[in-house]
C-alpha cells in the first residue's frame, strides 16, 4: 500500500496548489537557463549563419558586434587579391531607433554586400530574399513589420520583402537586412540643412587656400555633393567578410591579412568567443547566480512544505511506529511525497513554461540538457528537502499517539 | 527473535518501577508492580487518575520501558529494566495489538486500508492482507463500511475498525487504554464484549485500562491500581 499516494489523494487540493507553487518556482529556474541560452543563440545568430571564415575589422578592435569597427569599403578589393581568399564582401552592422505608431522601434540594421550576398542564407518564414540593390529589406518578425509594409527610413522608403523569425541582436533588437549601400544610407542619413552647412564650410575652407583662390571650378566642386569629390573617402563599412578558398589554410590567410597595419582579423570561432566572453558573459553570470538563488529558495520552500506536511502527520507516524512500522516505510512516505511534489512541480514548470516562454519579449530557449539538469536538480532538492521532514518523523515517539 | 509459545502467560511482569524526571521533579509512577495475564484471559485494570494504569500499559506495550523490573510477553523476555532484550518495534509488530480511547485511524485510509496497513507492515502480501482485513471487519460487524474513510464512520464503528486493526496480526496480547471512554453505555459494553470474544476465541491475552464499572462483568479478572501499585484483584466469579 502506498501511503504517500493515499495521503495525496486525500488532500489533493492542498497538494495540487503546493505543487503549482513549486512548479512556478521551477519554471523560473528553467526560464533563467532558457534566457541564457536565448542570449547565446541571439548573439551568435549572424556569426553562425552568414558564412564567413574570417572577419576583417578596424585595427585593434573586436568589432563589429562587440565594439564599433570602421574600415574603408574598398578594403574588400584589397582582400580579394590575397592568395587563398575565395570571396570578400562588405558588411555593415549598427542599431537605430525610430518611432512607429507612437512606439519605439529599435532595428539592428545589417548591410549585406549586394549582389554577392542577397540574404539567401537567411531562413525566411515568409517572402523572399533581396532582389534589388536598393529599397528592400528582410525583417525579423519581432520588429512587428508586415510583409509588403513600406518603412520610411531617412530620405528613403524601404519595402519589407521577407520575414524571418528568431533573428535578433545580442541586445534583443530584431534584425533587418538591407544591402550595404542602403544600410549606410540609413546610418549616415544627414538632414538637408546639415549637408548645406557642410558644403558651405567646405567651400569656405577651400577659399582659404591658394588652389581654391586660383581655381573657381574647385570652389564649385567643394560646394557640391560629397560623392563627386575624389578627395573624400566613400562611407565606411563595419567589417569585410572573407571566405577562404577550398583547400586554402585559413590561418595562413589570416596571418597574411593581419600583417596589414590598418586591420585586425578574427576567425568565425574568435568572433563567437568575443561575443560569448564579452557581451553575454556578465548576463550569463548574473542569470547563473539568480538560478542558484532560485534553486536554494526552492529547496528551502520545499523543505518547509514537506516539514509542514510531516507535522500534519506526526500522529499517524507515531501510530505507524506503535504498530511496528519500519523506519523505511516512514522515510518512504515522506520522501515519496517530496519526489511526487517535485515531479509534479517539474511537469507544471515544463508545460507552463512551454506555453509562457514564447510570449516573453526575448527568446527563452529551453534545451534538452537544461531539462535534464533541472530534472536532476528537482530530484536533488526533493531528497534534500525531505531530510528535514524525515528527521522530524524519525524523532517521533510511538507513545505520542497517546497524547 | 524468539516466538512467544502457547500455554504460557501473555504478560509476565515482575517488580516494575517507573520513575519520571529526576531530583526535585522526580515522580514515581510504578512502585514494584507484578502483573500476570494469561492467554485467553481478559483483564480489567482499574484505578483513579494518576494511579499508574497507563504507565503500566505502555510499559508492557513496549513503548515506555520501565526504570527497573522485567517483562516477558508470551514467554519471551523482552525488557530488563529499560534495556530491550529484543527489537521492540518488530516485537510490537508481530505480537501486540493496541486500542486507545480514540480510534486513532489514519484519516487518509479507508476502514479496510486502516486494517490492511497493519498487516502489510508485518510483511503480509497485499492480497492476503486485504482478505484478512475484510474478514476481520466482517467479524466485528463493520464489513459494509470497509470502503469508508474514518470521518464517515460513527465513533463505535471507528472503534471497531481500530479493534480489527489491533487483531490483524493475531497478536498474543491486546492492550486497550480506556477504549470505551468516547462511547455511550451500550456501545461501550459491545466493545468490551468484543474483547472478551477475541480473548476467548483467539486465545489472546487482553488487558484493558478502564473507568467503566458498568461492564466489569465482561472481564475474567479486575485489578485495581493505586499510587503505582496493584492493590486489589477480583475474579469474575468473585465480582459476580
Amino acid at each position: 500500500m502506498n501511503l504517500a499516494v493515499h495521503d495525496i489523494r486525500h488532500n489533493f487540493g492542498r497538494f495540487a496548489l503546493t505543487a503549482a507553487g513549486i512548479g512556478l518556482l521551477l519554471m523560473t529556474v528553467l526560464g533563467m537557463s532558457g534566457i541564457y541560452r536565448g542570449l547565446i543563440a541571439d548573439a551568435l545568430v549572424i556569426v553562425d549563419h552568414i558564412g564567413a571564415d574570417l572577419w576583417v575589422v578596424q585595427r585593434d578592435t573586436r568589432g563589429p558586434f562587440a565594439e564599433v569597427s570602421r574600415v574603408p569599403a574598398n578594403l574588400e578589393d584589397r582582400l580579394r587579391a590575397v592568395p587563398g581568399v575565395a570571396s570578400a564582401r562588405n558588411f555593415v552592422s549598427h542599431t537605430i531607433q525610430r518611432e512607429r505608431r507612437g512606439e519605439a522601434l529599435r532595428i539592428a540594421v545589417q548591410g549585406l554586400a549586394w549582389p554577392e550576398d542577397k540574404g539567401e542564407w537567411i531562413r525566411l518564414v515568409a517572402g523572399r530574399s533581396l532582389a534589388q540593390a536598393h529599397f528592400e529589406l528582410i525583417a525579423d518578425r519581432s520588429l512587428g513589420l508586415a510583409l509588403g509594409e513600406v518603412v520610411p527610413l531617412g530620405h528613403d522608403r524601404y519595402t519589407v520583402v521577407g520575414l524571418t523569425t528568431g533573428m535578433v541582436s545580442s541586445g534583443g533588437d530584431g534584425l533587418a537586412f538591407f544591402t550595404v549601400r542602403d544600410a549606410q544610407a540609413v546610418q549616415f542619413n544627414v538632414p538637408g540643412e546639415a549637408i548645406r552647412l557642410e558644403r558651405a564650410a567646405r567651400r569656405a575652407r577651400t577659399e582659404t587656400i591658394d588652389l581654391g583662390r586660383v581655381s573657381p571650378e574647385l570652389l564649385n566642386r567643394a560646394a557640391g555633393a560629397s560623392a563627386n569629390l575624389p578627395a573624400l573617402a566613400p562611407p565606411v563599412v563595419s567589417a569585410v567578410l572573407v571566405r577562404v578558398a577550398p583547400g586554402a589554410d585559413a590561418t595562413a590567410v589570416a596571418a597574411t591579412i593581419s600583417g596589414w597595419p590598418d586591420v585586425s582579423v578574427h576567425s568565425a570561432e574568435d568572433q563567437r568567443a568575443l561575443l560569448l566572453r564579452g557581451m553575454v558573459d556578465k548576463a550569463r553570470r548574473q542569470l547563473g547566480l539568480f538560478r542558484v538563488l532560485l534553486i536554494v529558495i526552492s529547496t528551502i520552500i520545499m523543505a518547509l512544505i514537506i516539514y509542514t506536511l510531516t507535522l500534519d502527520k506526526v500522529h499517524d507516524i507515531a501510530l505507524l511506529k506503535l504498530m511496528g512500522a519500519r523506519n523505511g516505510m516512514i522515510v518512504g512516505l515522506i520522501m515519496q511525497q517530496a519526489l511526487i511534489l517535485g515531479g509534479l512541480g517539474y511537469l507544471i514548470a515544463y508545460f507552463l513554461g512551454g506555453w509562457l516562454f514564447p510570449l516573453f519579449p526575448r527568446r527563452v530557449l529551453v534545451a534538452p540538457p537544461d531539462l535534464l539538469s533541472l530534472a536532476a536538480i528537482v530530484v536533488g532538492i526533493s531528497v534534500l528537502s525531505s531530510l528535514l521532514g524525515i528527521w522530524k518523523a524519525l524523532r517521533v515517539e510511538p507513545n505520542k499517539v497517546l497524547s | 527473535m524468539n516466538a512467544p509459545t502457547s500455554g504460557v502467560a501473555a504478560i509476565e511482569a515482575v517488580a516494575l518501577t517507573k520513575v519520571y524526571g529526576h531530583c526535585n521533579t522526580e515522580v514515581t509512577a510504578l512502585r514494584g508492580v507484578d502483573l500476570h495475564v494469561a492467554r485467553g484471559e481478559v483483564v480489567a485494570l482499574l484505578g483513579p487518575s494518576g494511579a499508574g494504569k497507563s504507565t503500566l500499559l505502555t510499559a508492557v506495550g513496549l513503548i515506555n520501558p520501565p526504570t527497573s523490573g522485567r517483562i516477558a510477553i508470551g514467554g519471551v523476555p523482552v525488557l530488563d529494566g529499560p534495556h530491550a532484550l529484543v527489537d521492540l518495534r518488530a516485537f510490537r509488530r508481530q505480537h501486540l495489538g493496541f486500542v486507545f480511547q480514540k480510534a486513532n485511524l489514519i484519516p487518509f485510509l479507508t476502514a479496510l486500508q486502516n486494517v490492511q496497513v497493519a498487516l502489510e507492515i508485518n510483511d503480509v502480501p497485499a492480497a492476503a492482507a486485504r482478505a484478512r482485513a475484510l474478514e476481520l471487519l466482517d467479524y466485528l460487524g463493520v464489513g459494509p463500511r470497509a470502503g469508508n474513510l474514518p470521518d464517515a464512520l460513527s465513533g463505535g464503528e471507528q472503534q471497531r475498525v481500530a479493534i480489527a486493526r489491533a487483531l490483524a496480526n493475531r497478536p498474543g496480547l491486546l492492550l486497550a487504554d480506556e477504549p470505551t471512554a468516547a462511547l455511550d453505555g451500550p456501545r461501550g459494553r459491545q466493545v468490551m464484549e468484543l474483547f472478551r470474544k477475541v480473548a476467548h476465541e483467539q486465545g489472546a491475552g487482553v488487558l484493558v485500562v478502564t473507568h467503566d464499572h458498568r461492564a466489569l462483568d465482561v472481564f475474567d479478572r479486575s485489578l485495581a491500581m493505586e499510587d503505582g501499585l496493584i492493590v486489589a484483584g477480583t475474579s469474575a466469579s468473585a465480582s459476580a
